[in-house]
């Protein structure tokens, strides 16, 4: 398969300029690409396809009957970001992050960010995910978002933008280390003379985090991941990180809390838990502080969490930041609280509860995106240059009915990787989600997870709405010469 | 060196009844395919006898139900490939599977793909031609003994594995028992079939569908009622007798209690030991004096009651949540 026919018109290309020649740093990857003999890497794609498949490596379809198992798509075509680049994108991340967690931390304490201003007190009260139940509450190093997959988008104009910061439960970093995994045992040569940054460091990272917020010393600490189970959608991912860690996977009903402490039961009885890595949201986690209906979660959880004797992460009530409308004030958050210009900027949001910013939406339907403040995985949104009329009316009925849960950006013209489309290439849409963790230190994994819109045309990259993914290779610093 | 790790009573079950979904599953698929073999040595006026194999499921009112006359097609359908019936091959490998994906971060990686590649090949049986289906059902018992030796080498015999040895030998003594108790007719002489070919061809089949024939012959050579029940009950070192496998079931619950053997501290231990003192000290001779179906019928009530007070002892705590929160 050669390039000569692939177009780059149009949108930012990540392996190719506009004149239609390779990226320097994609040159040896596109060499050993046309290298190949006819039909090679056609060969190779279905080699992929196949270990998927006997790996096992599957995510659930809720809209599909229980148990539905489908491949998450995976193109062998990577995703370069080079070392420059990449620098920024950590530097912004870490700023970010810091930013959002004082903004959390100040919300369940002293909400000075509301009394000097900077956001109005009805936009944080009026969040579905705020939760009055974590008011003054003090995790463990004062730390809220400990695992985050900040989703980022290049636009024409060749620069990262933030689309949404994902703080409560992100899924995916299993896809980052099994598509690197994937594409090494495929396709070997195509690493040759190039230095792509591992990515399999990730779960020692994520559990030396763990363990740097649990509530007591002691030599062998009980960490454990808390899924809701087999049925849900990112339970491969949950068994995979419980797995690569060493700690146990548990459900709800495998835990049980006892005189204040929360325990496992074992086959000799119970065994003391001192930090969870929580899969459930806030919502599922203990029917006794949140939903009373929840039967995926732990009665009692949150009193021990809230005594210091267990450790979660996520921390419980960090979503908060995740509201849409919230996120449009993140950079003023970072100038407040960490005194400096975001790196990384922001999608201009248009917030539908101002009078001015509603009208101007509702004007201009056919060219912005509209999102609802609380939804996620590409539900509950309209991207106005494909919707129909009706979509629309739909859309600006429910936007008048409820602005506060509204917001709209620009349809962004998200930068394209060349995809392997039957027997040739076309450029097809991604993002970015990089995975930071922060325990004694911010850490950004040197990679991430490339979505991509495998649909011709279609800018939404969600596995459940028809998205892949791709390797994402962050090259390594060459020494100055 | 670090102490083990604590394990849990849901994975402890998971792993329990992956390991007895794989053995029945693959008893299945031999006792099918040494049927299909057995049929084309009987002479055409024979009926067909696809009833038995039926019987050794302990299903047969459900398979009367749903299909009626026992005949190759209803029978293979039903035990192969019915997603309703929950011991058939398909749904057995598919429980199994279920389970392994449970406790996918328990087993290894290479256990994980085993099984889920038996679930890939028994997902594509429905429709098998005739011609197929004894290459299938050999492929079948191929990938469940790959998984029974992938979990021995690349699993750590720690209690997790421990339990998986548990519910491994507890199906297999229990399908031998089966198979005994459905054929043992055959092995009692009967007027019309003393002294023709049928009594050999029919014992043999009975060893073949515990891959037993040819380390029957090397033991005790021709083949006689007697001996077949000595050598599928009371032999010590062939691994599908029941005698043999009673005593691994026991070494493997001694290894997950700690109790020294002989001995015991909760009630499974207790009822397994008895059972395998039970084993190696009965004769042959007297048993079947005694009458061999009897003797069949209490080994199949005392594993049943085993198997409760495995649950009992070790995974109650969480059966007891499930429900309480279901």
């Amino acid at each position: 398969m050669r390039f000569s026919a692939y177009e780059t018109t149009g949108f930012y290309d990540e392996l190719f300029e506009p004149s239609g020649f390779p990226r320097p740093q994609a040159q040896l990857l596109i060499n050993t690409i046309e290298s190949l003999s006819d039909g090679q890497l056609l060969r190779y794609q279905h080699a992929a396809d196949r270990l998927l498949l006997q790996m096992g490596i599957t995510f659930n379809v809720y809209a599909d009957s229980a148990g539905t198992e489908r491949i998450f798509p995976f193109d062998l075509i990577p995703r370069i970001v080079t070392a420059p680049e990449w620098v920024r994108i950590e530097r912004g991340l870490a700023q970010r992050i810091h930013a959002l967690n004082e903004f959390i931390d100040d919300i369940y304490h002293e909400q000075k960010i509301l009394k000097d201003g900077v956001i109005p007190r009805e936009v944080i009260f009026s969040a579905n995910s705020y939760r009055p139940q974590c008011q003054g509450l003090n995790p463990p190093r004062r730390i809220w978002c400990h695992i985050t997959g900040t989703d980022l988008v290049r636009h024409t104009d060749g620069q990262y933008y933030v689309l949404e910061d994902n703080l409560r439960v992100p899924s995916g970093v299993s896809y980052v280390l099994e598509n690197r995994e994937v594409l090494k045992h495929i396709f070997p040569q195509v690493f040759e003379g190039l230095a792509v940054r591992p990515v399999n460091e990730y779960p020692s990272r994520l559990l030396e985090m763990l363990e740097s917020i649990a509530p007591r010393s002691v030599d062998r600490l009980c960490v454990v991941l808390l899924t809701p189970g087999m049925y849900n959608s990112a339970y491969f991912e949950h068994s995979f990180l419980a797995q690569q860690m060493g700690v146990q996977l548990v459900e709800g009903r495998d835990l049980t809390v006892r005189g204040g402490e929360v325990y496992m039961r074992t086959t000799t009885g119970l065994e003391r838990v001192d930090v969870i890595y929580r899969r459930i949201d806030d919502d599922f986690l203990d029917p006794d502080a949140f939903r009373a209906d929840s039967l995926l979660g732990v009665p009692g959880l949150m009193a021990a969490y809230k005594a210091g004797k267990v450790s979660l992460a996520n921390a419980p009530g960090n979503g908060v930041a995740d509201d849409k409308v919230i996120y449009a004030y993140v950079p003023e958050m970072i100038r407040y609280y960490e005194g400096e210009d975001p790196i990384l900027p922001n999608v201009p949001t248009y917030l539908c509860w101002r009078d001015a910013d509603r009208k101007h939406v509702l004007a201009n339907l056919e060219s912005l995106v509209v999102k609802s403040a609380n939804e996620s995985g590409g539900y509950g949104m309209l991207v106005g240059p494909h919707s129909t009329a009706a979509e629309r009316a739909e859309f600006a009925a429910k936007i008048q009915a409820n602005p506060r849960n509204f917001i709209a950006q620009p349809t962004l013209c998200l930068s394209r990787v060349p995809t392997i489309i039957e027997d040739h290439f076309e450029g097809r849409h991604v993002d970015l989600r990089p995975y930071v963790l922060y325990g004694k230190d911010v850490y950004v994994l040197p990679g991430g997870l490339t979505r991509v819109a495998l649909r011709r045309g279609s800018l939404v990259v969600n596995s459940s709405q028809g998205g892949g993914s791709k390797d994402t290779w962050v090259l390594a610093a060459t020494e100055p010469s | 060196m670090a102490p083990a790790k604590p394990l849990l009573s849901r994975v402890a079950d998971s792993l329990y009844w992956m390991a007895r979904y794989i053995e029945r599953a693959e008893n299945v698929a031999r006792f099918v395919g040494v049927n299909l073999h057995l049929m084309l040595d009987l002479p055409s006026y024979e009926e067909k006898q696809w009833q038995p194999i039926v019987d050794t499921t302990g299903d047969a009112n459900s398979f009367l139900e749903r299909y009626g006359k026992a005949t190759q097609d209803t029978v293979i359908e039903f035990l192969a490939a019915d997603d309703k019936y929950p011991n058939s091959i398909f749904s057995c490998i598919r429980a199994a599977r279920e389970n392994a994906r449970s406790v996918r971060e328990i087993i290894s990686s290479e256990m994980w793909e085993q099984v889920n590649a038996l679930y890939l090949l028994v997902r594509e049986s429905r429709g098998l031609s005739p011609d197929a289906l004894p290459r299938y059902f050999h492929d079948v018992r191929m990938a469940c003994d790959q998984f029974q030796g992938v979990t021995d080498s690349t699993m750590t015999h720690n209690e997790a594995w421990q339990f998986i040895g548990l519910g491994r030998t507890l199906e297999r003594a229990d399908k031998t028992t089966r198979l005994l108790d459905v054929k043992y007719y055959i092995l009692l002489p009967s007027i019309r079939d003393v002294g023709t070919p049928y009594d050999e061809i029919q014992w043999s089949a009975v060893l073949k569908s515990v891959s037993g024939f040819e380390m029957y012959r090397k033991k005790h050579g021709r083949i006689s009622p007697t001996h077949l029940v000595d050598f599928l009950i009371f032999d010590n070192e062939f691994p599908r007798a029941v005698r043999y496998s009673i005593g691994r079931a026991d070494r493997a619950l001694h290894a997950i209690t700690g109790t020294p053997a002989g001995t015991f501290t909760c009630s499974s231990e207790q009822r397994l030991g008895m059972l395998k003192s039970e084993l190696d000290f009965a004769r042959v001779d007297a048993t079947l004096a005694a009458g061999l179906h009897e003797f069949l019928d209490g080994l199949q009530v005392k594993m049943n009651r085993i198997d409760e007070c495995i649950l009992q002892d070790f995974c109650a705590q969480s059966t007891a949540s499930a429900s309480a929160t279901a």
